[in-house]
């Protein structure tokens, strides 16, 4: 079941604290070891590499002494409304789910026209331009041994893109059935990158569940929390949090900082 | 024995010459076949598109030649269903074009996705919300509808007429050929209407995104009135090209005035919307998105020009021209004007889709260049290619212009 509307009762996001994050990029490597990614032969072709989670470095832009950096990792938005990707996609590979309202990737029905590719804007969806298993011809054994079973590798040709690691989802959902119980316990349904992040930077649950953290931060960080270019409209349900007014200024082109302040 | 299969009384050059006049042909069709090979074995890594030019000069050169080829549908109405007679001088030439520029797209779009053996899953896993998907069903649709209009003028082959069941069958196919011109008009609306859709309705790409009536973004009227406006005057180009390479009159003046003259008024009616559609998406619909114009063109090599560039140079200019008879009337003038029209077309193409991806979105983005790699022209080339071997061989072996032996009798 899909839906292109905002999603109602369970709903699952996630929360970064970017002044938590020190980009070291844990969150990367545990989200490609998680969902079976690879590397490319030549993985400074950036345009290329598929990093369901890519960490960005941002800069305030202003000189010696008062540079600042950050990072902000960008997993996919998982847009709440009317994601760009879904409505788009011919052949409807990619759904909204109506429960938790995950965005999902079908990647044995993609046909690999990239319309989706070209709708998004937060760049958080990957074309396989290669054959993945060739690059390791020498190793396919060790590599297909270190492989995980829960998740499908993607082939040559089609999209492919983060899943709040939905396999996850299906794997509690089956614990949950086994143990009674109706409702999916916060830490039974963790992302990969959330329980890698040595920072604590990431947060991940039900948004909608006063119980959840995520819930619990927006409510109190209220002030701290934005998301990406909200006046697209798209509602991620990626939110992230800083104290620092500059961050904020780099998530829409609307928003200026005044020069020369320090931010 | 060849020429028995050239048009009764039509002057052709001989085969030799003829068959010399492929080879350019022939070799860009090889050189798109190599190209195509490499893509299909070893993968779209042969194109220098990434995960930002998701698309490029492939699409570009599909909503080109798609538009372009627009003359077939808009020609085949005027002819067919609105009843000028007079463009019966250059339907079958609108027809041919038609039909090359619509299988060329198709073939080069199967090069494009990255599993050309899903393609059916369009249809079969359809989804409605997607123009993308109107497109594939409307022009797939489209193409079947092009082969039965050229069918009847393969049929009339000096040969195949010979044939009685051939020649009652191809001359009722022309009795009821107004069935297809009215299908093939209402089936390019829709393509070429979903082709602008497809990126009015990106709504999250601030650079294409445009308002929205009920489920169509202003795009969709404007993609149908611009190809409206170009085709039949690539039609003209195509047509004029003919009478100077083949040094004879093939198409009657009225009918090449007349088709120039909807054209012009067309590209009038078009090129103020589109002003009209550009200021408002400037002033409102970009800054709702929280963007302003020049925060599109803060880096790169795209900037203003590209709007003037394409609005004034290329589109009032000729808008101005078509609708002057005197231009009209003289062969240069027209030519000029008709190839303003068409690059305008093409511009206006190559900017919805390239300039679109090259526009970064998250502020802390860098603009990225984009340059096709020789596969990515090759197939683009063999389009062209194809195309002037089809219309070779049709100007050759078929009566493609049924008023050519009256306009060349003295």
């Amino acid at each position: 079941m899909s839906s292109h509307g905002p999603t109602t009762g369970i709903k699952y996001g996630m929360v970064i604290d970017l002044d938590k994050c020190t980009g070291c990029g844990t969150c990367s490597v545990a989200c490609m070891t998680e969902n079976n990614g690879y590397c490319l032969e030549d993985e400074s072709d950036k345009v290329r590499s598929i990093t369901w989670l890519r960490v960005y470095r941002l800069e305030n832009g202003e000189p010696y002494p008062n540079t600042k950096v950050a990072y902000l990792p960008r997993p996919c938005m998982h847009c709440d409304n009317h994601p760009p990707c879904v409505s788009v996609c011919p052949p409807t590979a990619t759904t909204k789910d109506e429960i938790g309202g995950i965005v999902s990737q079908i990647p044995t029905r993609c046909i690999g026209c990239r319309y989706c590719v070209a709708a998004c804007p937060y760049h958080a969806r990957y074309f396989n331009w290669f054959d993945p298993w060739p690059l390791y011809k020498d190793h396919v054994k060790q590599m297909t041994e270190g492989l995980n079973p829960d998740v499908a590798p993607r082939m040559r040709g089609v999209v492919e893109k983060c899943t709040f690691c939905h396999h996850r989802l299906m794997a509690a959902k089956e614990r949950c059935y086994a143990e009674g119980l109706d409702e999916i316990p916060e830490d039974y349904y963790q992302t990969s990158c959330t329980q890698a992040c040595p920072a604590g930077a990431i947060s991940f649950g039900d948004l909608n569940n006063p119980e959840h953290r995520v819930h619990q931060l927006l409510k109190e960080r209220q002030k701290d929390v934005f998301r990406l270019l909200e006046k697209l409209g798209t509602e991620p349900k990626v939110y992230y949090m800083t104290t620092q007014r500059w961050i904020r200024a780099k998530a829409d082109n609307f928003l200026d900082v005044p020069k020369g302040t320090g931010y | 024995m060849e020429s028995e299969f050239i048009p009764e009384g039509l002057q052709r050059t001989s085969a030799t010459s003829f068959y010399l006049w492929q080879l350019p042909w022939l070799g860009l069709l090889a050189w798109g076949g190599i190209s195509a090979l490499l893509c299909l074995i070893v993968g779209l890594n042969q194109t220098n598109m990434n995960d930002y030019f998701a698309f490029g000069v492939w699409i570009v050169f599909d909503l080109s030649v798609i538009a372009l080829g627009a003359g077939a549908f808009f020609t085949g109405f005027l002819t067919y269903v609105v009843g000028k007679k007079e463009l019966k001088s250059i339907i079958n030439l609108a027809v041919i074009i038609g039909f090359i520029c619509y299988s060329g797209a198709v073939a080069m779009l199967g090069i494009d996705i990255g599993q050309p053996i899903r393609g059916w899953f369009i249809f079969w896993h359809a989804n409605v919300h997607s123009m993308l998907t109107e497109v594939s069903f409307c022009i797939t649709c489209y193409l079947m509808v092009l082969t039965i209009e050229y069918l009847p003028n393969i049929l009339e082959n000096r040969q195949l007429d010979k044939i009685k069941e051939i020649h009652f069958f191809s001359h009722n196919l022309h009795e009821i050929m107004f069935v297809f011109a009215a299908t093939g008009t209402f089936l390019s609306f829709f393509h070429q209407g979903s082709l602008g859709g497809m990126y009015g309705v990106m709504y999250a790409r601030p650079y294409a995104a445009r308002e929205m009536f009920s489920i169509w973004p202003t795009t969709f009227p404007l993609f149908i009135l611009s190809a409206m406006a170009a085709g039949p005057c690539f039609t003209l180009i195509i047509a004029t090209m003919l009478e100077k390479i083949g040094r004879k009159k093939l198409v009657k003046k009225e009918a090449k005035e007349l088709l120039a003259k909807i054209s012009g008024r067309l590209l009038l009616v078009y090129i103020i919307l589109k002003i009209i559609d550009t200021w408002y998406w400037g002033t409102v619909t970009a800054a709702e998105a929280g963007f302003s114009v020049s925060d599109f063109f803060r880096e790169g090599p795209y900037g203003w020009w590209t709007v003037i560039f394409e609005l004034g140079f290329l589109g009032v200019i000729p808008a101005i021209l078509l609708n002057i008879p005197a231009v009209r009337h003289s062969t240069g003038a027209l030519m000029f004007a008709a190839v303003l029209n068409c690059a305008g077309i093409v511009l206006n193409r190559f900017v919805v889709t390239v300039v679109t991806l090259a526009i970064p979105v998250m502020p802390f983005e860098k603009f990225l260049g984009y340059l096709p790699t020789w596969q990515e022209w090759g197939i683009a080339m063999a389009v062209i290619g194809y195309g002037g071997i089809v219309i070779g061989l049709s100007y050759r072996y078929l009566p493609v212009f049924p008023h050519e032996k009256e306009l060349n009798a003295g």
